[in-house]
């Protein structure tokens, strides 16, 4: 589904991603980890289609050349991105965000776009599986929100949009136990075959509630080391200094 | 002949065009006004007030007063109208034809101010220039020299009038560089509560010049709740004066909106010489290509206990320009007053431009003042975020360009109102960020 080769990126000449490989497909779970500065935010943008980086390499998605695309084309196709930060949007509805998005997305699939009555029928499913009240909606996009309810916003987003393709974001960063338990339920129970998830995180602790097949540690702008779900335990109990000193003992 | 001896050339035809008027109270006023007009002169750029707004453009132009015109078809002016009950003023003219009040409350007026300097001859002048200062002030003094015609809103004590009253000033212009100098005259009695709108439109293609004056008086707990609309053609210069007398525990609102006109300038001038007094400004400016707008505004707190609220919001897109100059001046006696002001600009090109100067000038010792001035682009976090959500970029900057003006028009009450300016304001972002880069 995604894969991504020798993937560089620099800001104002600072290389921050240096030389990425990953392959991602469809049915699994990755789980990007690293310390503060790896990279792994930078990779999540780059990814989305963020702008200001000077990107080289290779990405493609389902086989198109993903760093062609805008960064609409790329959610059309079927990539999500739930923000570490998700932005606030003073003045522009919750219902009518999320319904327009909807409906772009429709609209590239082919599909015809859903009135304001219908989608309400639909949103209220979706608000249940992230235990959110149904006022939310009257609300502005994030403004004023809590932490947990950006992230649980970003989790409804991904419920209504049902990409193919979920990049999380230090979702959980910020959350208290409960709204880690909600983010991740939702995660799992929007998982299925055809999709994948990529979960960029610090620590291990969301990875006890979404398990992954999966996982890199990115360190310096490289992964410098992959393996299963155990590897992600072993950083827990060694920490990253482990994989610093592993890394300058290669470079030696 | 320049600017400053023509119109006092011009105003000796006027004055024998007027036969045996000339006796009149009305009249006297009109000859002090001229003659202040031409001890005044035009304001420059050296003029703290008008630092950023030279008018020479239109000082260039001999301006005639625009002649009583055939009246449009109705139709042709029903897209003005926002389905309202409208008294139609055409080339600064009341328009009888066009004009349909109808349920006003029993003693309530609201007719052409020519017919009131007649019929209502001593309301009329007890209140006409009370509230509208024309030393120094070139515009209102320009004005009041050829005051004739404009609307006459009456409110006697405690009468409301549920439905929003509607003055539309409509500029056909067939010939070119013509004048009108529209006067409105608003009394609210004590307890009296009304929506009036004041819309100033254009149809033509011609240089014009729109001179307003607006005088409203709010009583003792009076609620007026008051609009004001251009929507000028793009040939036209638009210069407005509002003044505004509060008095004791009166409630006003005022909403100015600006889309239209090659070269604006508002000024709103509001007392508040009784105490407890809520007042609330409200603005919104949409600009683009060579377009010049100034709002000046100015809120004298005289009495303790009063409340006001500003907030002027504009975008500017193609190479426009914008003003905005806030003065809230707290007098000694204005203790407990409670004042905020913010102006808010979005810039949609790196042509486009804003002076912004907020001013306070306090005099008492516990009061609360703030103000706050912004200018900014769109956020981009916001469009990325929009985007990586499927929208396109266009459809982003659209969206958030109208969520931008939405903060002022929410503000709208008069529904019907809100809905076409919500209209006009995306149409006429959809022009602005069309020719942003």
């Amino acid at each position: 589904m995604l894969k991504i080769g020798n993937l560089y990126a620099s800001v104002e000449d600072i290389e921050i991603l240096k030389g990425i490989d990953l392959e991602v497909n469809a049915g699994e779970v990755h789980a990007i980890m690293g310390p503060n500065g790896s990279g792994k935010s930078t990779l999540a943008q780059v990814l989305a289609g963020r702008e200001g980086y000077e990107v080289s390499g290779e990405a493609t998605f389902d086989g198109q050349d993903l760093l062609d695309m805008d960064p609409e084309q790329r959610a059309r196709a079927g990539l999500f991105l739930a923000f570490q930060y998700p932005v606030e949007i003073p003045g522009v509805n919750s219902t009518y965000f999320l319904r327009t998005s909807y409906n772009e997305i429709r609209k590239h699939r082919g599909e015809e776009a859903v009135d304001a009555m219908d989608f309400l029928d639909l949103i209220r499913e979706k608000l249940a599986l992230v235990e959110m009240d149904e006022s939310f909606l009257k609300r502005p996009v994030n403004e004023g929100f809590s932490g947990g309810e950006k992230k649980r916003n970003e989790i409804l987003q991904m419920a209504v949009l049902e990409p193919k393709l979920s990049i999380l974001d230090e979702t959980d960063s910020g959350l208290d136990i409960d709204a880690l338990r909600i983010v991740a339920n939702g995660v799992n129970k929007l998982h299925a075959p055809d999709k994948a998830v990529v979960v960029v995180t610090h620590y291990q602790r969301l990875l006890n509630y979404i398990i992954p097949d999966y996982v890199h540690v990115l360190y310096q702008g490289r992964i410098a080391e992959s393996g299963g779900k155990e590897l992600a335990l072993e950083l827990e109990e060694k920490g990253y200094d482990w994989i610093k000193d592993e890394s300058l003992e290669q470079a030696l | 002949m320049s600017g400053t001896d023509w119109y006092p050339s011009r105003f000796e035809a006027f004055e024998q065009s007027l036969n045996g008027e000339t006796q009149s109270p009305v009249h006297q006023l009109r000859r002090t006004s001229i003659e202040r007009f031409r001890a005044a002169g035009f304001p420059t750029t050296k003029d703290e007030e008008w630092g950023f707004t030279s008018v020479v453009p239109l000082t260039r132009i001999d301006f005639e007063l625009a002649a009583a015109t055939k009246e449009p078809a109705a139709a042709d002016i029903a897209t003005f109208c926002y389905g309202l009950e409208s008294l139609v003023f055409v080339d600064g003219h009341f328009a009888p034809g066009l004009s349909q009040l109808d349920e006003l409350p029993e003693g309530v007026l609201v007719k052409s101010l020519r017919a009131a300097l007649a019929e209502d001859t001593d309301l009329v002048t007890a209140h006409l220039g009370q509230a509208a200062v024309t030393e120094g002030e070139a515009f209102t003094a320009l004005n009041t020299s050829f005051v004739q015609d404009g609307a006459f809103v009456h409110l006697p004590r405690g009468t409301v009038v549920d439905k929003p009253v509607h003055l539309l000033f409509l500029s056909t212009v067939t010939c070119p560089n013509t004048v009108s100098h529209p006067r409105v005259l608003i009394v609210a009695e004590a307890h009296a509560e009304a929506t009036l709108i004041e819309s100033y439109a254009g149809l033509g293609t011609e240089v014009y010049l729109t001179n307003g004056v607006s005088e409203i008086f709010v009583g003792e707990n009076a609620a007026l709740d008051h609009y004001r609309v251009q929507r000028e053609a793009p040939t036209a210069f638009h210069i407005s004066a509002t003044h505004v007398r509060e008095e004791r525990a009166a409630q006003f609102r005022s909403t100015s909106i600006t889309l239209g006109g090659r070269l604006t300038r508002n000024h709103v001038h509001t007392a508040l010489v009784g105490e407890g007094v809520d007042s609330t400004l409200n603005g919104l400016y949409v600009e683009d290509g060579n377009q010049h707008v100034d709002n000046h505004t100015l809120i004298e707190h005289a009495q303790p206990h009063c409340q006001s609220h500003e907030f002027y919001k504009g975008i500017l897109g193609g190479e426009a320009r914008g003003v905005f100059r806030g003065k809230i001046h707290v007098h000694q006696a204005a203790q407990k007053t409670d004042a905020y002001q913010t102006n808010q600009n979005l810039l949609l090109s790196q042509t486009a431009r804003i002076d912004t100067k907020p001013q306070l000038e306090i005099y008492a010792d516990d009061v609360k003042c703030s103000h706050g001035a912004t200018i900014g682009q769109l956020d981009q976090d916001a469009i990325f975020y929009l985007r990586s959500r499927g929208i396109g970029h266009r459809e982003a900057v659209r969206v958030l360009t109208r969520a931008f003006a939405g903060e002022v028009l929410d503000r709208v009450r008069v529904d019907a109102l809100r809905d076409e300016l919500d209209h006009l304001v995306t149409h006429r972002l959809e022009r602005a960020a069309g020719v942003a880069p």
